[in-house]
């Protein structure tokens, strides 16, 4: 794929920034990008998984040594993450086998990030107006405030995060994220991280750690899964990718600390809403090229 | 001996006497291509010998070289309006094409030889393409595709027709150069020389050579296709290294 090292380059640092800058892994972003750049969907999301594993790895090394990690929360996270993760690539490659996965891709991200960047946006603007009237918004927990489904049956006490729920629900979320997080190239972050936030109201002091330690656990699987099955790592993308990342999002991360958290999330959600209304544009304009070429298989 | 005879002169009804010969060469046969080379050429030589009892043609010769790389089973697939979006729903397969074609010839094909030649023997490209044995046909519905696939496939370089890529020398001496794109798979390529003169073909010969490719980047791929356990652990141990070395070096605490 001939493609520009130093732009990959810059594309990974200009992306770690804006993940820095967020506390996010920025597979979100990036996978999109590499897309739009004109590299196959397919190795854009096994590709991404990569840098994503780069990313997170060093997110967990960071709570590890802050304690800021819930484990026995992190370790159910990971079990349903890793079904869900398998579970991803299975469809994944299925997907590509029918000719649809560019479709099943696109649609993918225009739903997700439709849905979660609108959610984001009606959230930030809402915190926006209250503290205009002087009103600061808390997140409290009180008793009996909690969504019905969090005492379903096989109860767990986390006592890191001050829980005491039924662990089907929490599966349920990882396996969700890890399916996603294989399908579409992201760590998932920007909704576990609020998921674990607002439903299950873990506390904030654990919340980034414990994410960031499913994310890395099943996107590693992920990304070996996707390299035995689907063939569509790129090792020197990968690299590229990580690279650039890794030093971006220190620099993000600095300029992070000087910017306001409702700001934050609206400056977010509308990334997410435009990042989204490209990939339908994409599905809803006519293409210059109706046709396309795959090849099954090269015979020697 | 009435046997013999028979035999003899059936034998000189099958082998008509071969009044031209085509001798040729390649310029090497095995190519080296770098995956991050811009590609390269290779040269094909030929010589018209005629016998003695041979009068020179008054219309000269003409040379077509057709180049054929190594088999893939392709899909075509066509993105059609489905409501408000644009999917891929018809698809054409074709179970064995060549993954590079190029079609030198002395003069515009046109000109060289008949349309029915051309579609029978599979002289040039288009006759190659629309040939039965390409894809499988389906009343007129496969050819779109057999002209999106000669169409994607011509961007990449990887199907071509040079009308002027065979140059004589002298009146009996050609050579031709074979474009090959850095993107031209590695595997056997079939080179099939055609000598024509006044439409019908005189000679032919057919020849080999190996394209191989070297390189970094070739061998990573190697190792992804044929390793490819070892090729995920291998990348996720890098990225897990470059994530503690982050971990390390900006370090805050």
């Amino acid at each position: 794929m001939p493609v520009s090292v130093l732009l990959i380059l810059g594309m990974g640092a200009a992306v770690g920034f804006i993940s820095g800058l967020f506390g996010i892994g920025g597979g979100f972003l990036m996978t999109p990008l590499l897309i739009f750049l004109g590299i196959p969907p397919a190795v854009a999301v096994a590709t991404q998984s990569a840098q994503i594993v780069a990313s997170s790895t060093t997110s967990v090394l960071g709570a590890l040594r802050r304690n800021a990690l819930d484990h026995k929360l992190g370790a159910i996270l990971v079990a349903g993450g890793f079904v869900g993760s398998a579970l991803g690539v299975w469809f994944f490659a299925a997907a590509r086998r029918a000719g649809q996965l560019d479709l099943v891709i696109v649609i993918s991200y225009v739903t997700l990030f439709t849905i979660v960047g609108s959610l984001m946006l009606k959230e930030s603007i809402r915190e926006f107006w209250h503290r205009r009237k002087g009103g600061a918004v808390r997140l409290r927990r009180r008793a009996g405030e909690h969504a019905p489904y969090l005492g379903w049956p096989l109860r767990m006490r986390f006592y890191r995060s001050k829980l005491y729920v039924s662990v089907i629900p929490i599966l349920g979320l990882s396996l969700f994220i890890g399916f996603a997080g294989a399908l579409l190239g992201i760590g998932g972050g920007f909704i576990v991280v609020p998921a674990l936030l607002y439903i299950f109201r873990v506390p904030t002091t654990v919340v980034v750690g414990t994410s960031q330690f499913q994310i890395v656990c099943t996107t590693l699987v992920a990304l070996i899964l996707h390299a035995i099955t689907n063939q569509a790592v790129d090792m020197v993308l990968a690299i590229l990718l990580i690279v650039g990342g890794v030093f971006g999002a220190q620099f993000g991360a600095r300029m992070g600390r000087h910017l306001r958290a409702e700001l934050f999330r609206f400056l977010l959600a509308l990334l997410l809403l435009a990042v989204g209304l490209r990939f339908g544009l994409e599905l809803v304009l006519k293409p210059e090229e109706p046709f396309s070429i795959s090849v099954q298989e090269v015979r020697q | 001996m009435r046997v013999l005879g028979l035999l003899l002169l059936l034998w000189a009804g099958l082998t008509p006497a071969q009044a031209e010969t085509l001798i040729t060469s390649l310029s090497n046969h095995r190519v080296l291509i770098n995956s991050n080379y811009t590609g390269t050429q290779i040269a094909v030589f030929g010589a018209i010998e005629r016998d003695a009892q041979t009068v020179a043609r008054a219309t000269g010769y003409d040379v077509v070289v057709t180049v054929r790389g190594p088999r893939q089973f392709l899909t075509v697939r066509e993105k059609e309006r489905l409501g408000p979006v644009w999917i891929n729903q018809d698809q054409q397969k074709f179970p064995s094409v060549p993954a590079y074609i190029s079609v030198m010839t002395s003069r515009p094909i046109t000109e060289i030889t008949s349309d029915q030649l051309r579609q029978r023997q599979k002289i040039g490209l288009e006759a190659i393409i629309s040939a039965n044995d390409f894809t499988y046909g389906r009343d007129g519905a496969d050819k779109p595709f057999r002209e999106a696939l000669h169409r994607l496939k011509a961007q990449e370089g990887l199907y071509l027709e040079d009308e002027r890529g065979v140059t004589f020398l002298t009146s009996d001496i050609f050579r031709a150069g074979i474009p090959l794109p850095a993107t031209a798979p590695p595997g056997n390529y079939d080179v099939d020389v055609t000598l024509f003169a006044d439409t019908v073909i005189l000679a032919r010969t057919n020849t080999h050579f190996e394209l191989v490719k070297t390189g970094f980047e070739e061998q990573i791929g190697v190792v992804a296709r044929d390793w490819s356990l070892l090729y995920g652990l291998a990348t996720a141990a890098i990225a897990i290294f470059f994530g503690w070395l982050a971990s390390v070096i900006f370090r805050r605490d």
